[in-house]
């Protein structure tokens, strides 16, 4: 299959980037999407030409490290899934394909098609933790959790961090990756103690980072590669009324 | 330089070393914690879990990883579980029987102690992950639930859906993000470590290289903790992570860490198989499909080429089912990897390049319909139809083996430090626990039990006696290690030659896989040990790597791995081939039952073989710590 590529290349974060185009020839249909952008960089380097930066680690969708737009979608056409995990069969043979990283203020460029999403972390730095010392724990089954509860928690933990739900978001809103978050631990009786601290804090910094406010779009949803409800939306929301009321009450 | 090595086993009987050992180690008091400094490279299970605990102890650490986040380390991808002696089932199961089953999966070539102390700590954490909200899977009545995994006759997997290594890690990850925002650890992303830096014969600390600015940084420590996975990507296609390497555990055994058993390497039988040549990974599909899938190529290998429902039933080779007729389709994993590469070397395998065999899932169909499948494996199926393209409720799905764990690794004493003082290692990066071979579930265990449980006890005990020793980052040892990372980043820009990394990777790669793979014998490791010094004198004086040093530049950061991995391979050659006879993983052609079984030399090879560095070009200097078995008995294997 044959391919015209418009991927977008910047310098660094200072400088101003812009779409260029390559083409790609004879990739099989079997090839997936990340390999096929590293053929295209061994054919940059014979020519003597700079590689494209581009980020992956597991290559099987589950660190979360790729992060690409694909003619305007977060991971492409193929969901649920990771950049990662798309194969060039999903395109019609000839097609152009537009490359550009995810485009949120909070996640600054640092070249090319990688960007910088450590505002993610500080999110959970903020919170998104139980406190727990090594040593300290009971023992495992000395407090039953309801199979439904831990379901749902498994379910909102299987978040993998890529940040494509503020790529997708019109406003670059991270409440799916923070609501997965607060969910996840709400919904755990070891979570309850820090609940109120933990859902203030985090929204708190959320807001600092400079992503914006969630509108109800569900963009997010519809990218997820962790099929991550926005459900926990509603869930992040219910837990922060609760805990300003009780704060407020308590002041 | 070193003499005999001593592994500092405690006296006393198996079940109370640990113990009575923990009794006698030197503290570290809560007022002089926070003088020290604890350098940890790794940030997945082992690292993330002993930064953490190491920072809420009091310790100052600095916690390095090379991915953007220490969430991504590859622990993440880990699918199974994690085994613990818990005995939640009633079905019998003890610490005693997760030891032994552990030492005895590993072939006999682990220490009776350290697995004791694994299985014994086993228990607890799983009680800490819980408390951190790990969502372990449950039953109706709220309690964990557990499966059986690997073929033990015990259910003691504790999991998380196919995501335990994701959930274990976030768990880690979120105590680590709450020590950083507590000031204790300082967390280092997008960092590689370059080299250690050895001061007075102890490692007091190490050089890194920014992946995002380029700039070269030293870092001094009272301690530095290795938690640097495994070194399975010297194969080039492994199931590991694009980024993992060998580079921090090499460059220590550069600076005299010794390392043990680098042949011993697991290959996991059922991985999709490579497709293409420009394919960079292999993904693993969970074993637990041959519980239904039956494995099988065509009886000639003119059929290889036909589309499987054209082959008729008389003519397709059940060869599991026909070699191990009381274990067929779930031989172990050793087993069923070298007969599948039998049967491929003999040009019967299927698919593009007749790499692969079928796992045929038509007669499981039949007799449970389509939907038990389903239920069953549903979500492998489509992780293979993403892959391939091919629906395999229709189509056999094709398998091959590829590696995905490494048991060799740094050498280690009882209290996981190597035989530089001061030098720790942890978690995949060390050899210590599983031998020959290691068991499902048990490499999160591993992890988790180094850094929540054991280098906690075990670091004070060395820190203990460095009290006011951390050199200054100024000291003539730091600036001779950072210039020689400056000259080497320099000498692989200066080659400027014609061929790419990548092409240079897949060579070394094919041939280790072809000569210290599946299966080895003396002839072919022979022949790799004077191709891979050809191969990398080609990388210097060819390989083509554009841009500079300081900057972002990703090729260049390839470019030390696989520079790295070049010297590596030869290691790991060499080793294998003085490990002369078969045991788990290892298994050495020449050294093979009648049947055609791993056959064990227990009275000459009963040991770890560990490697000490000499002069580049001068072959290693191998070291040989016994194995002494009191508790256990040796047994051959056999699962006719």
């Amino acid at each position: 299959m044959n391919f015209r590529l418009r991927i977008w290349r910047q310098k660094n974060r200072q400088a101003h980037g812009k779409l260029v185009d390559y083409d790609v020839r004879d990739i099989s249909p079997n090839t997936s999407f990340l390999e096929m952008l590293d053929i295209l960089n061994e054919n940059l380097l014979q020519r003597g030409e700079e590689p494209i930066a581009f980020d992956s680690d597991c290559r099987e969708g589950i660190c979360g490290t790729c992060s690409l737009t694909i003619n305007g979608e977060a991971h492409g056409p193929d969901h649920p899934g990771a950049v990662c995990e798309l194969y060039m069969r999903k395109f019609r043979d000839g097609a152009t394909i537009t490359i550009e990283p995810f485009r949120v203020g909070a996640f600054p460029i640092v070249k090319d098609l990688v960007i910088d999403r450590t505002a993610l972390d500080r999110i959970v730095q903020a919170g998104g933790f139980i406190s727990a010392r090594a040593g300290s724990a009971p023992e495992a089954n000395s407090i039953p959790v309801p199979k439904h509860d831990a379901d749902l928690a498994m379910e909102a933990a299987a978040c993998i961090g890529c940040g494509a739900c503020a790529a997708a978001c019109p406003n670059g809103s991270a409440m799916l990756f923070t609501s997965a978050k607060v969910s996840h631990l709400a919904l755990l009786p070891q979570g309850h103690p820090e609940r109120e601290s933990r859902v203030l804090k985090m929204v708190q910094v959320m807001d600092a980072e400079g992503f914006g406010n969630c509108t109800n779009t569900y963009e997010c949803e519809a990218v997820c590669p962790a099929e991550i409800s926005a459900s926990v939306i509603a869930k992040l929301n219910r837990e922060y009324a609760r805990a300003a009321l009780q704060r407020g009450a308590g002041e | 330089m070193i003499g005999t090595l001593h592994a500092k086993i405690p006296h006393g009987p198996l079940d109370q070393k640990w113990r009575s050992h923990r009794d006698h180690l030197r503290l570290v008091s809560p007022n002089n914690r926070r003088k020290f400094e604890v350098i940890v490279v790794g940030s997945g299970l082992a690292g993330g879990s002993a930064a953490a605990t190491l920072g809420e102890l009091g310790y100052r650490v600095k916690c390095f990883c090379f991915q953007d986040s220490p969430r991504r380390a590859h622990s993440v991808a880990a699918q199974g579980g994690i085994n613990a002696a818990k005995n939640y089932q009633n079905d019998g199961d003890s610490v005693y029987r997760l030891f032994y089953d552990t030492i005895k999966g590993g072939d006999f070539r682990s220490r009776e102690a350290n697995v004791y102390r694994l299985a014994e700590v086993s228990n607890q954490i799983i009680d800490q992950c819980v408390e951190q909200g790990v969502p372990f899977a449950r039953e109706y009545g709220g309690l964990l639930a557990n499966r059986s995994f690997g073929g033990a006759q015990v259910s003691r997997t504790f999991y998380a859906r196919g995501q335990t290594g994701q959930q274990l890690l976030l768990g880690c990850y979120q105590a680590l993000c709450r020590q950083i925002a507590a000031g204790t650890v300082q967390m280092f992303p997008y960092t590689e470590m370059l080299d250690l830096v050895v001061v007075d014969g102890h490692a007091k600390g190490i050089i890194t290289r920014s992946l995002r600015s380029g700039k070269i940084d030293r870092h001094a420590g009272d301690a530095v903790v290795l938690a640097t996975g495994g070194y399975g990507n010297v194969y080039y296609l492994s199931t590991n992570a694009r980024g993992s390497n060998v580079t921090a555990t090499y460059r220590a055994y550069k600076r005299g860490a010794l390392f043990a058993n680098p042949c011993l390497t697991q290959i996991h039988p059922t991985c999709i198989p490579v497709s293409g040549e420009h394919q960079a990974k292999l993904t693993l599909m969970s074993e637990s499909l041959r519980n239904d899938g039956r494995v099988w190529v065509p009886k000639r290998k003119e059929d290889r080429q036909k589309a499987p429902n054209q082959i008729p039933e008389k003519e397709r080779d059940y060869y599991l089912e026909r070699k191990y007729p009381s274990y067929g389709n779930l031989a172990p994993r050793d087993i069923s990897s070298r007969a599948a590469k039998e049967v491929c070397d003999e040009g019967r395998g299927v698919g593009p390049g007749g790499r692969g065999v079928y796992l045929d899932f038509a007669d499981a169909i039949k007799r449970l319909g389509e939907d038990t499948i389903r239920d069953r494996y549903g979500n492998l199926f489509e992780v293979y139809e993403k892959i391939t393209g091919e629906d395999a409720y229709k189509v056999p799905m094709r398998i091959y083996p590829a590696v995905h764990y490494t048991m060799g690794g740094l050498w280690v004493d009882y209290d996981l430090m190597s035989n530089v003082p001061g030098l720790f290692v942890i978690g995949e990066a060390n050899f210590s626990d599983h031998g020959a071979n290691r068991l499902g579930a048990s490499a999160l265990m591993q992890g988790l039990a180094d850094g929540y449980f054991i280098l906690p006890y075990t670091l004070p005990n060395y820190l203990a006696g460095q009290m006011a020793k951390r050199p200054s980052p100024d000291s003539p040892e730091f600036k001779k290690a950072e210039g020689e990372v400056r000259a080497r980043i320099q000498k692989i820009l200066d080659v400027d030659g014609k061929r790419s990394l990548d092409s240079i990777h897949r060579e070394l790669g094919l041939l280790i896989w072809d000569k210290c793979g599946m299966s080895r014998h003396a002839k072919g490791l022979r022949e790799a040990l004077v191709k891979v010094p050809k191969l990398r004198e080609q990388f210097w004086s060819n390989v083509r790597v554009l841009g500079n040093g300081e900057d972002f530049n990703q090729s260049l950061e390839r470019a030390g791995r696989v520079a790295d991995f070049l010297e590596f391979a030869e290691l790991m050659c060499t080793d294998a081939l003085e490990r002369n006879e078969s045991c788990g993983a290892h298994f050495r052609e020449e050294h093979q039952t009648p049947e055609g079984e791993a056959l064990r030399d227990d009275e000459n090879h009963a040991a770890v073989f560990a490697w000490e560095f000499q002069d580049d070009g001068q072959p290693p200097k191998l070291h040989r710590e016994p194995l002494h078995f009191e508790t256990v008995h040796l047994t051959q294997r056999s699962y006719k």
